[in-house]
């Protein structure tokens, strides 16, 4: 593979996804790509397509027509097994298995992945204080006992745990509250530029988008209406995105 | 008796009784786990079969318990009397429960959380065996606790096809009216389930999620002491099967087998019990097979589970040849002797000497002021009364409908259908006004009752006597001496009285038997002393633990 190829980890080639039970496509005709090491966020409400978009990418679904490739491999042709433990998965509330510790879910994939107790438990404690949570604390507890802000964390440790060059993240923050939500936005931020990785973030809230995204692809009704820079997307003109921008006008005004 | 004397002179029996109680629960529940957890986890996997599975355990849990029994009795390797099939319909029994709560438990796992487990790349069994499974633990648990209260409940109706535990108490109880055996069944058996119902909530409870995350620690030490509780129990259960599968092979190894059988009523325990014990003293290992509701010794005989039991003439000839009612007692025993040889390779010995017949029985004190003596009589006076009668009355040919139509009869009210032997109890405490008793039941004097005279001679006759095997009598030649002794020796009064020994007075059929059997001088010279006997009906506790582990 050539040098220009591994700079693109994740690609769309003209992918549409049809359930047979609703008429209209959930995505239709997506051209997409993926750079390494960028922080791709697709925006839009909900039932865009856009979660859907995600569960394409580690083969949660197959695409109807089209090829998704990650790392240049069709995920058809990819082990749902194997590409599914390289790729990072992080939803709402986490998604946490409310029957193990945090310890026990953040060293989830590495132990299935057979890594040795030793390293399972150095990357845990490593992983919990990259998140913010000191690990004698934390590790033995339940995730009922903990705050949503701190589940939010565990499931991006636990995303993180086996290194994987990607991660997908649908809506990890969508259930805090305004401040928490900040806060781990920054952390976020910072995480994502020392760690290098390539991350898919779908969201409905634009500044989210305009925070975290090194491009935003604007989705509306399974199409991709735009895919630019945040700065780029702060000029455009298209009436989707000039939506978007004008409920932060408002905010600014208020 | 008191209860506590109740106690001291039944504790053994108890304890083998409550122990064939805890086996038969505690094996059929087991079973119905292993076939139970695993269905359910398929029918999460397989959608289509889901609603049909589940409706099929829900259809076999509503057919009433005894009718499920019956049902089993003759089919081939599942079927037959003791244990085995108990085991059988208890998991039947225990099935709906478990597999509801295992398929109810695992697709009630959060969607996100299942996801989640897919999308980390968790294969589907480790998703089942480390997201699932856990997950859905105390709910399938909550299936576990219903189905074992529920066994707890449906064994006390397996000793109704042989297969002991505590409802053989309570079943003597109710025939004899006798509220310690009443008690000694019913409490164990209601605190077993209590017990049951408890430590099995309290596994549940700990297995629950909530549970875990609110004190994890703590509960480690309980889970411990759980897990050990239960691998004890486990261990305990395996030790009485081990046991008692031991129990068969001490056995002397030539000794002849006689396996008999008897219905589920005082005077044909007692018929079987006098032949078992003359068998005993010529050296023959007999199993009792006693109390066997319905007709299932009937067909029990038929199946060769049983060699013999003592019969009526006219039960045979009219509930199991189907004739209609005769009276000449020389017809119906020469027929059904006949019949029954043909027809079932079944042999009849001579009559015992007493007639066990339907008697119309009125309270002693009505039938002086009314000065009553014959049924005829009671007709004009029956316009105003009630009338009380047991199942198997209602239901025969020579039964109800003839009856009242034979003689005319009236009653106040449809009669009441109860068990035969709390009519008795019924009449003399003025609930009802006329029943129809068995004249050889031991209370008709104890509790004042008169029997009416069936001048119209309505019912045919019932002679004592016993069916055997063809091929039991060829194998084991002192069978048929046995039995030929026995003939004539019997009185009505006789029975009457040995009834009234074991219902009245309350003491052990085999006591009673023995006593009995010395008296006539039946036992044959130095062929064993009566001393003898009781070692070997200490053995009688294990010989029926040993065919309840014949599975």
């Amino acid at each position: 593979m050539g040098a220009t190829n591994q700079q693109i980890l994740v690609e769309f080639r003209d992918v549409s996804y049809t359930v047979p039970a609703v008429s209209a496509p959930i995505i239709s005709h997506l051209n997409l790509t993926v750079r390494n090491g960028e922080t791709l966020v697709l925006l839009g409400e909900s039932g865009c397509g856009k979660t859907t978009t995600l569960k394409l990418v580690n083969r949660l679904l197959l695409p109807t027509t089209g090829t998704v490739l990650v790392e240049g491999q069709s995920t058809v042709e990819w082990d749902a097994i194997r590409l599914r433990r390289r790729t990072g998965y992080v939803i709402q509330e986490g998604g946490l298995f409310p029957h193990f510790t945090v310890e026990q879910n953040i060293a989830l994939v590495p132990r299935l992945e057979k890594w040795d107790e030793a390293r399972t438990r150095e990357r845990v404690s490593q992983l919990l204080s990259l998140v913010g949570l000191g690990s004698n604390e934390f590790a033995g507890r339940y995730p009922a006992e903990l705050s949503g802000g701190q589940r939010q964390r565990v499931g991006v440790a636990r995303a993180l745990a086996a290194e994987p060059p990607l991660l997908l993240l649908d809506e990890p923050f969508g259930a805090l509250d305004p401040l928490t939500r900040a806060s781990l936005q920054r952390e976020f931020l910072d995480l994502a530029k020392r760690l290098g990785k390539t991350a898919i973030f779908v969201t409905h809230d634009v500044r989210e988008a305009l925070l975290l995204g090194s491009r935003i692809g604007l989705m509306a009704a399974g199409r991709l209406l735009l895919l630019e820079t945040p700065e780029n997307f702060l000029k455009s003109k298209e009436p989707h995105a000039q939506a978007y921008l004008e409920t932060l006008q408002l905010v600014r005004q208020a | 008796m008191s209860f506590p004397q109740f106690l001291q002179q039944n504790g053994s029996e108890l304890l083998t009784l409550l122990r064939q109680h805890l086996v038969l629960v505690f094996v059929s529940t087991l079973v119905a786990v292993v076939i139970g957890i695993p269905t359910g986890i398929l029918l999460t996997r397989n959608k289509a079969w889901r609603s049909p599975v589940l409706g099929l355990a829900n259809i076999m849990q509503t057919i009433p318990s005894l009718a499920l029994f019956g049902f089993l009795i003759p089919l081939p390797f599942i079927g037959g009397i003791g244990a085995r099939t108990a085991i059988v319909a208890l998991v039947v029994y225990a099935l709906l429960p478990i597999i509801r709560n295992t398929v109810t438990g695992i697709v009630g796992v959060d969607p996100n959380v299942r996801e989640a487990a897919v999308a980390m790349g968790m294969t589907s069994s480790q998703i089942l065996w480390q997201v699932e499974i856990p997950l859905a633990m105390s709910v399938i648990l909550t299936g576990v606790r219903v189905a074992t209260v529920i066994s707890v409940g449906v064994t006390t109706i397996a000793a109704a096809v042989g297969a002991g535990g505590l409802g053989v108490y309570i079943f003597r109880g109710l025939r004899q009216y006798d509220n310690n055996l009443l008690l000694a069944g019913a409490v164990p058996a209601a605190l077993m389930a209590l017990v049951a119902d408890f430590s099995l909530g309290l596994l549940e409870k700990h297995f629950s999620v909530e549970a875990r995350s609110r004190k994890q620690k703590t509960n480690r030490r309980l889970r411990n002491l759980i897990l050990v509780a239960a691998g004890l129990l486990i261990a305990t259960g395996g030790y009485f099967i081990w046991h008692g599968s031991r129990a068969r092979t001490q056995a002397p190894a030539g000794a002849q087998r006689v396996t008999i059988g008897s219905k589920d009523f005082t005077e044909s325990v007692l018929l079987a019990e006098i032949v078992a014990q003359l068998l005993e003293a010529r050296g023959i290992v007999v199993e009792r097979q006693f109390e066997l509701g319905g007709n299932l010794s009937h067909e029990a005989l038929l199946s060769g589970r049983i060699d013999l039991y003592p019969e009526y003439t006219g039960t045979a000839y009219t509930a199991i040849l189907h004739h209609p009612p005769i009276t000449d007692p020389h017809a119906v025993y020469d027929q059904v002797r006949t019949q029954y040889a043909e027809k079932f390779k079944v042999e009849t010995s001579q009559p015992l000497g007493f007639d066990n017949t339907f008697a119309i029985l009125v309270r002693g004190a009505e039938a002086r002021r009314l000065h009553l003596k014959t049924i005829s009589d009671a007709v004009p006076h029956a316009r105003s009364w009630r009338a009380g009668f047991g199942q198997d009355f209602m239901s025969r040919a020579d039964g109800y409908p003839g009856f009242v139509k034979a003689y005319g009869l009236q009653f106040a009210d449809q009669p009441r259908e109860m068990d035969l032997s709390l009519t008795y109890i019924a009449l003399s405490s003025g609930k009802v006004d006329l029943i129809a008793g068995n004249s050889t039941e031991g209370r008709i004097a104890a509790l004042d009752l008169f029997q009416l005279e069936d001048d119209r001679h309505y019912f045919p006759p019932y002679e004592a006597i016993y069916f055997a095997r063809q091929d039991t009598l060829a194998r084991v030649p002192a069978v048929k001496e046995v039995l030929a002794k026995l003939a004539g020796t019997i009185s009505t009064a006789e029975m009457r009285r040995l009834n009234y020994e074991v219902d009245g007075n309350k003491r052990g059929q085999s006591e009673v038997v023995r006593e009995w059997l010395h008296a006539k001088g039946l036992y044959a010279q130095g062929q064993g002393c009566p001393c003898h006997q009781a070692v070997i009906t200490k053995v009688i506790p294990r010989t029926k633990l040993e065919k309840s582990f014949s599975i």
